[in-house]
């Protein structure tokens, strides 16, 4: 009976292959999106951290307070002892001293004149020490467009468009005008040791990234930084832990200068509280959205499929085949639609959110002139649900779909079944 | 089948609903129907001849009176005995085929085996054998789509036959085809009628199959109006 009715499924493409594409394409839909949703939320969180927020981030009270401004003259002093005893207090964070600041560069001709200038954002960074993760961290090597990376000091990393914009080629002089730790004028020469391009336009729009040595210096910060930046080891963000760890440092220095130092999480940021929460509860909602369509699609199947067997059914129950024999039957068929759709949408959908994450999609036509620090590429980060969410549309709705269809087998009346195969 | 009866019908009323009232598509038949008979109900639409066929498939239950079919009081089974009467005992054959499309003649005709759970050799010896009782030995691998309206027909009465039913019930066996294959298929039942001893009853207002039938029940009106039985030429019945 099992051979005759897997050869009547196996024939009839359109009670299997056709079903079997349905669910495929709908299964391979819910993963690549899921993956893809949690790829895209996750970048940004991770570009977000990577460039300025870090996972956790010490600062002055009083610098926390305006935060957005970069105001280095409220930096944190003595940033060196802070950083070693951060080490100490939280092990398996990784800490980074940053100075962020803002100004103007200016781009001289060979006559010294000014030829262009625009407005920039800076980023001190450690980029001179051996064994320092920060180039790796912004991934600067990947990002470098032309030129070198910063072998020595009072070189700079200049951001690519910016660059072509201001006529600046590596080896050139760019003058930083901005803001010292003491409120007067600071003017710095450095030369473009090459650019970068980080495929987000916020980055990309207008940035110079230096050692923090030299930034010091160029805004008169002897051992003051702006950040403290702590990343997690395990290199992902847990907001629970980040909440926590910045809990407990904040419980120890409780001083109420506003010099003391203060942590914030990544969430506890700017708006990126909001965007946190986002971003995992949007990625399940979008994730349940689609699986209810396409639960809703798949049932349809399922339900359409029993529809169209209308008149083998019939047969079958007159021939004396029992009603309860018959349902069965078709539930076990659409088990085996399900589960080959599930599998097989499975793997592919993995197979393109895989392409997806290495690869990545550019998006950066579309995102000229955003303010907010999203990736330009566009990756999936395949997850553990990724490898059993499509079932849930894939087999169950398929199954229930024809479940629901089959109950018609129950109150189907067999004193109608002469006139009704008469059809 | 204690008193050789294969079919027997006490007072049958078939009553349906229709609107606040109700429609009696069946008024009190007494009928007596026994093994190897070759009859048929015959009437114009709507004088309760397929009714009548689906009470005695057990497909459907009586309103009042009784039908015994097989020695079973067809108002008493449950929903899975009656199944098991068809399954066992009945073949059916309808007006229009109703083959699977997707199997091979051999598989339409295995499949009532299937349900009755026979092994495999025996399968395959009843399926060969029904299939040269209709002349399809050589049509074992086509499928439905590929044989003509007459082979179909044949290879549906195999698969009524295949089980070696006590009884046989056939809707308008003839109604789509044409008159060379009616003959051929109503030369075929009445041989195997004859041969193997299977009670033939149809519902039909064909004067094609009507010339073929032995025992002639005119029903109107729900009603046995006329119950005729050819005389063979000894002037037997």
């Amino acid at each position: 009976m099992i051979r005759f009715l897997l050869q009547g499924l196996l024939r009839d493409k359109s009670r299997s292959l056709l079903p079997v594409i349905v669910v495929t394409a709908g299964v391979m839909l819910t993963v690549w999106l899921h993956a893809y949703i949690n790829g895209f939320m996750g970048d940004i969180i991770d570009t977000n951290a990577r460039f300025s927020n870090g996972h956790l981030k010490v600062m002055s009270k009083a610098y926390a307070d305006n935060m957005d401004e970069f105001p280095n003259d409220l930096a944190l002093l003595d940033a060196d002892s802070m950083t070693a005893v951060l080490g100490k207090e939280f092990p398996s964070v990784s800490w980074a001293q940053r100075i962020r600041f803002g100004g103007l560069l200016d781009a001289p001709d060979k006559n010294g004149e000014t030829k262009a200038q625009g407005p920039v954002f800076g980023i001190g960074l450690d980029l001179l020490s051996p064994g320092s993760e920060e180039i790796e961290r912004l991934n600067l090597k990947k990002s470098l467009r032309s030129g070198s990376l910063p072998r020595e000091h009072f070189e700079a990393l200049i951001s690519d468009d910016f660059a072509k914009k201001l006529r600046v080629n590596p080896g050139d002089k760019v003058t930083l005008i901005s803001s010292a730790m003491d409120g007067s004028v600071a003017i710095y020469n450095f030369v473009a040791s090459g650019t970068v391009s980080f495929g987000s336009e916020v980055l990309d729009r207008g940035t110079i990234i230096a050692d923090i040595t030299d930034v010091r210096e160029a805004l008169n910060m002897p051992d003051a930084s702006g950040e403290i930046l702590g990343f997690f080891k395990g290199g992902y963000y847990d907001d629970e832990l980040a909440l926590s760890d910045a809990g407990s440092f904040n419980a120890v220095h409780k001083s109420a200068g506003e010099f003391a130092p203060v942590m914030r999480s990544l969430s506890q940021q700017g708006n990126m509280d909001q965007y946190v929460k986002l971003s995992s509860v949007y990625a399940s909602y979008i994730a349940i959205i689609f699986m209810v369509a396409m639960s809703l699609v798949l049932w349809n199947a399922g339900l359409l499929g029993g529809l169209r067997r209308y008149g083998e059914i019939g047969l079958r129950l007159a021939m004396g085949e029992e009603k309860g024999h018959v349902y069965r039957t078709m539930l076990t068929e659409s088990v085996v639609i399900g589960l080959t759709g599930s599998v097989t949408g499975t793997i592919i959908g993995l197979f393109f959110a895989w392409l997806l994450q290495k690869y990545g999609i550019d998006m950066s036509g579309i995102m000229k002139g955003t303010s907010i620090m999203i990736p330009s590429v566009v990756r999936a980060h395949i997850t553990t649900p990724d490898f059993y969410l499509g079932f849930i549309p894939g087999l169950i709705s398929t199954v229930t779909g024809t479940a629901l269809s089959g109950i018609g087998i129950y109150k189907r009346q067999t004193a109608r079944l002469f006139k009704e195969l008469e059809v | 089948m204690e008193n050789g009866l294969v079919i027997e019908t006490k007072k049958l009323v078939k009553k349906f609903p229709v609107g606040k009232g109700e429609f009696i598509a069946l008024n009190g038949i007494d009928l007596k129907i026994g093994k190897g008979e070759f009859a048929g109900l015959i009437g114009p639409s709507g004088s309760g001849k397929t009714t009548l066929l689906n009470i005695i498939g057990s497909l459907d239950m009586p309103s009042s009176g009784e039908a015994v079919v097989l020695d079973r009081p067809v108002s008493t089974l449950s929903s899975r005995e009656a199944a098991s009467l068809r399954k066992e005992s009945i073949g059916f054959i309808f007006q229009s085929y109703n083959l699977l499309a997707v199997h091979t003649v051999f598989e339409n005709v295995e499949f009532p085996l299937l349900l009755l759970n026979y092994n495999s050799a025996d399968r395959r010896k009843m399926v060969n054998d029904a299939l040269s009782w209709v002349g399809l030995s050589d049509k074992t691998r086509s499928k439905p789509p590929q044989l003509s309206g007459g082979e179909c027909q044949r290879v549906a009465i195999a698969r009524a036959m295949v089980k070696k039913p006590s009884l046989v019930l056939a809707d308008e066996p003839t109604a789509n085809l044409d008159a060379a294959n009616s003959h051929n298929i109503l030369t075929t039942m009445e041989t195997l009628n004859r041969e193997l001893g299977t009670t033939f009853l149809f519902a039909t207002h064909d004067e094609k199959v009507i010339s073929y039938l032995k025992r002639k029940i005119f029903l109107v009106d729900g009603r046995i109006d006329r119950d005729e039985v050819k005389q063979n030429q000894n002037g037997e019945k």
